[in-house]
């Protein structure tokens, strides 16, 4: 094994990582003010990085990227208002069968707009051959873009769920929404904003990484599988263990590359979340109290 | 011999020590009562008896067999029945029905069988019938059998709980808080009946937070606090007992 | 149980009306998508029990359609001729399980007979289900819905990348199932009337059983897990046991159709193995009020019908997906128990 080549698919486990990482923040997002899994998750990624590709066709990148954001973040509350503000005490299976829907309308909605071609957005900075040299490794630009993005943005959402009222907010939400609510908090506005935040930083992810991973209308649901994979493989509810998850698979997969066919690099996802299920489901960093049961 | 008996049953869920060390035995025949303040772990020990928590260390035997750790079917299917605190009935089953449940472990009836409706499954299915209805004429309850169990006033859902419970002949019946909710009048006759379930041969141990109804109706009563046992007695020397006042008059403090 | 029988007399006799009014306008290309909806209503039948009996979401059904459908084609269509001289064929053809037969190209195929890759199928589907069972049914609402999903992305997965499956393509030139002497599943015109009534015949009898099995001892400590799972437990159902027969049954019957539907159709491809497939099942089911055999029935016939008609063009996908989100939303009991008086009031009281 050549070890030049063993880093540069480091640095690509890397940067996918980062997305199954924001993809599971997302779902944690949701899951911890409403105890739902969204399965329409790895959609936003997809709608955030198609709108952005057809708006920068008539606009500045930077331009495109914070209106899809804003688009994205939109639909997301949309979706909230519609379909869960005014369900009263619905069951998990009700619900996840919503999501699943859901995420299938967006699709086929995509599928309407876009057709099946596989877009990208340009670089941001350099093109596809421009790359930066760290230690004889080269790293296109881009995949600076994804790590530094992504970590702003996990850092950003801490910082937020620390010390911002609405962070706290929802904080208080998730830990207690019957008391939170008699504390005068609108719980159901911040289950609104709990979609609106997992929509815009997924749309995020989906911005960044278009350049490196392409985008077509269909790469939301293995998206959705991988941040679920992450999620769980973390501890469901957690977002700094969703990164080390993110990690983790990624670059499990990238060096799966070695000793199995390309065609079978999904099914590494997948059996890592059926043996997470089956024999850790509180995740690999999470105590057994912590799971609750549902 | 005792029909249940604990030795050194310790529970923790994380750092916290639900139950420490605790002994017991219930005579057979007899009603026993389990009180203590909130928290005091009651609900604990009734959920390792009836097999839904595994103790972390400690030993249950019942009627000679030890069952601690057993799934919560099988330990049933030894004779234990039980009723929870917040009533579980199955929704969109008839009252019959729901006691019909209980006889569950006295009859064999398999997948194959019921699908092809052999004969024996049809006897053994009207046997189940008979006898759960029977058991509903017995709590007097048998003009309810067709109405659905989870629609009926809070009371009425408790004696069906028993109902199904007893549906299952049991040795040994936990009650967790039957008279949680009810009013006096309810209260009373609930007294009644448990009495009337020990007169008929079933040995009952029962978690309480009515104070009146433990004295009236217990043989014998044990008091836990902080997952500690700090009595076992009579009903007339446990209301004497200093431990007990203490903690009971301390909680009263605290809430005050 | 009177109530259920008379029930399944009108159905038989709905489904002869059917034939004889489609034979007798000459309309019989009906009964082919016909056929075909009996099939996928046994997957539905089969998922109603799991989902609406004992309360167990499955977003992997598809897949054990696929093992059903793959197992019977793949020993119906591999040739063995090249192998004819190994231990293991020439014992299986002393056994007489396989035959000899010429495909369209008069190439010569020595193959399995269908009966043992019907059967062999139903085996491994049933050994599949109770192998993954046993881990998976411990799990509960989104760790259970992502498990079976995972399941069912992994048996897409592989029949996709498997040269064996034929991968994109599929397995095709499956031969006709005889059953008996002159009565075989296949999709020639002149075994149509034949087959549709096979077809009828298994819905039939797998409803009949299925009424019995809700009105018994077991249905009523499924139903039970599916109210309040630890008081089943507490009055002695072994609830983990009857999950785990449940989910193996309808599992065999998920195969059971992939392996006579890939007979009728003389094919299968990995489409039929894809998650939509799997979440069709379950909007369908979920549109049938979920724990409603007759609901899931007229529900399976009727969209399935008009999918395989071509009534929702290219909007196939999202019809479903749409009806999962109705359903849930404004009828989560089924279409069939809708009060449309009631729902109205309550969106106006809600907006």
């Amino acid at each position: 094994m050549n070890i030049e080549l063993f880093f540069q698919y480091i640095a690509g486990g890397i940067t996918y990582g980062f997305i199954y990482a924001i993809v599971a923040i997302g779902f944690n997002i949701i899951y911890n003010t409403t105890g739902i899994i969204n399965f329409a998750q790895g959609e936003f990624v997809m709608l955030g990085s198609m709108t952005a590709i057809t708006l920068n066709a008539f606009l500045p990148l930077p331009v495109a990227i914070v209106l899809s954001v804003l688009i994205t973040m939109l639909v997301g509350a949309v979706i909230e208002i519609l379909f869960f503000r005014w369900l009263e005490s619905p069951t998990v299976l009700r619900m996840i069968i919503i999501t699943i829907g859901l995420s299938i309308i967006i699709r086929e909605i995509a599928l309407a707009i876009w057709g099946v071609n596989v877009r990208a957005l340009p670089y941001f900075t350099g093109n596809e051959v421009s790359s930066v040299s760290f230690w004889g490794v080269h790293i296109s630009p881009q995949v600076l873009w994804v790590i530094g993005v992504c970590s702003m943005m996990v850092l950003a959402l801490q910082l937020f769920f620390k010390y911002s009222r609405f962070g706290r907010q929802m904080r208080a939400c998730a830990d207690n929404r019957e008391a939170a609510r008699l504390c005068g908090i609108n719980t159901k506005n911040m289950v609104t904003l709990s979609f609106v935040l997992s929509a815009g930083m997924g749309a995020t992810a989906g911005c960044v990484v278009s350049p490196i991973t392409y985008s077509q209308y269909n790469m939301g649901v293995p998206l959705a599988i991988k941040g679920f994979t992450v999620a769980i493989l973390g501890g469901l509810g957690n977002s700094l263990a969703a990164v080390a998850g993110g990690l983790i698979l990624g670059i499990l997969e990238s060096l799966s590359v070695w000793i199995m066919p390309s065609a079978y690099k999904d099914a590494i996802a997948i059996s890592i979340l059926l043996l997470i299920l089956f024999f850790r489901p509180r995740g690999l960093f999470g105590r057994k109290e912590d799971l609750r049961e549902f | 011999m005792a029909l249940l008996s604990a030795k050194g049953l310790n529970m923790s869920f994380g750092g916290l020590k639900a139950l420490k060390d605790v002994s017991f035995s219930v005579e057979p025949g007899t009603i026993k009562a389990l009180i203590g303040p909130n928290g005091a772990g009651k609900t604990t020990l009734f959920n390792l008896i009836s097999g839904y928590l595994k103790p972390n260390s400690g030993v249950i035997v019942f009627d000679g067999r030890q069952i601690q750790g057993l799934p919560p079917h099988r330990i049933a299917s030894y004779g234990i029945a039980r009723t929870f605190q917040h009533i579980r009935l199955f929704p969109g089953m008839t009252v019959l029905e729901n006691v019909m449940l209980g006889l569950h472990t006295h009859t064999r009836s398999g997948f194959l069988s019921s699908m092809l409706r052999l004969p024996r499954t049809r006897n053994e299915e009207r046997f189940v019938r008979e006898e759960a209805m029977q058991v509903l004429k017995m709590m007097g309850i048998e003009d309810l059998a067709d109405r659905e169990a989870t629609r009926l006033a809070y009371g009425q859902q408790r004696i069906v709980e028993i109902a199904r419970a007893l549906a299952q002949k049991p040795k040994l019946l936990l009650l967790d808080e039957p008279a949680a909710g009810l009013n006096i009048r309810e209260t009373r006759q609930m007294g009644i009946l448990i009495h009337q379930i020990r007169q008929s041969g079933v040995t009952v141990f029962i978690v309480e937070h009515d104070m009146s109804l433990v004295m009236e109706i217990s043989d014998e009563v044990m008091v836990l606090s902080y997952g500690e046992k700090i009595a076992e007695d009579h009903p007339l020397a446990i209301q004497k007992n200093e431990e007990v006042i203490k903690v009971y008059l301390g909680e009263e403090d605290a809430q005050n | 149980m009177k109530g259920e029988r008379i029930k399944i007399g009108l159905l038989c006799l709905l489904l002869v009306l059917i034939d004889l009014i489609t034979t007798s306008v000459a309309r019989t290309y009906y009964l082919t998508q016909l056929t075909m909806s009996l099939y996928y209503t046994l997957v539905v039948l089969g998922l109603v029990l799991l989902m609406g009996y004992a309360g167990q979401i499955s977003l992997g059904h598809a897949g054990f359609f696929a093992i059903g459908g793959y197992t019977t084609a793949v020993l119906s269509t591999y040739n063995l001729l090249k192998y004819k001289d190994s231990a293991v064929v020439k014992v299986s053809s002393e056994l007489g399980l396989l035959t000899l037969r010429e495909n369209l190209y008069g190439e010569q195929i020595l193959s399995f007979h269908p009966w043992i890759g019907v059967l062999l199928s139903l085996v491994i589907a049933a050994t599949v289900a109770y192998l993954i069972g046993i881990p998976v049914l411990k799990l509960k609402g989104h760790y259970l819905a992502m498990a079976t999903l995972g399941f069912g992305i992994i048996v897409y997965r592989i029949v996709l990348g498997t040269p064996i499956f034929g991968e994109a393509d599929g397995v095709s030139d499956v031969p006709p199932f005889v059953i008996l002497p002159g009565l075989s599943i296949s999709g020639q015109m002149d075994e149509r009337r034949a087959n549709y009534y096979i077809a009828s015949l298994l819905v039939v009898v797998v409803v009949y059983l299925m009424t019995n099995l809700i009105n018994s001892r077991v249905g009523r400590a499924l139903r039970a897990i599916h109210g309040a799972e630890d008081a089943a437990e507490s009055a002695g159902v072994d609830t983990a046991e009857y999950k785990l027969k449940v989910f193996v049954m309808s599992a065999v019957i998920a195969a059971l159709a992939g392996a006579f539907l890939t007979h009728f159709n003389g094919g299968i491809g990995p489409s039929e193995a894809s998650v939509m497939k799997s979440v069709r099942y379950v909007a369908i089911v979920a549109a049938g009020g979920m724990a409603s055999i007759w609901g899931g029935l007229t529900m399976a016939m009727l969209l399935n019908f008009l999918s395989l008609r071509g009534y929702f063009g290219q909007y196939d996908d999202a019809v479903f997906g749409a009806v999962l989100i109705l359903i849930m939303l404004f009828a989560p009991e089924g279409l069939l128990r809708v009060n449309p008086a009631g729902l109205l009031k309550n969106i106006f009281k809600r907006s």
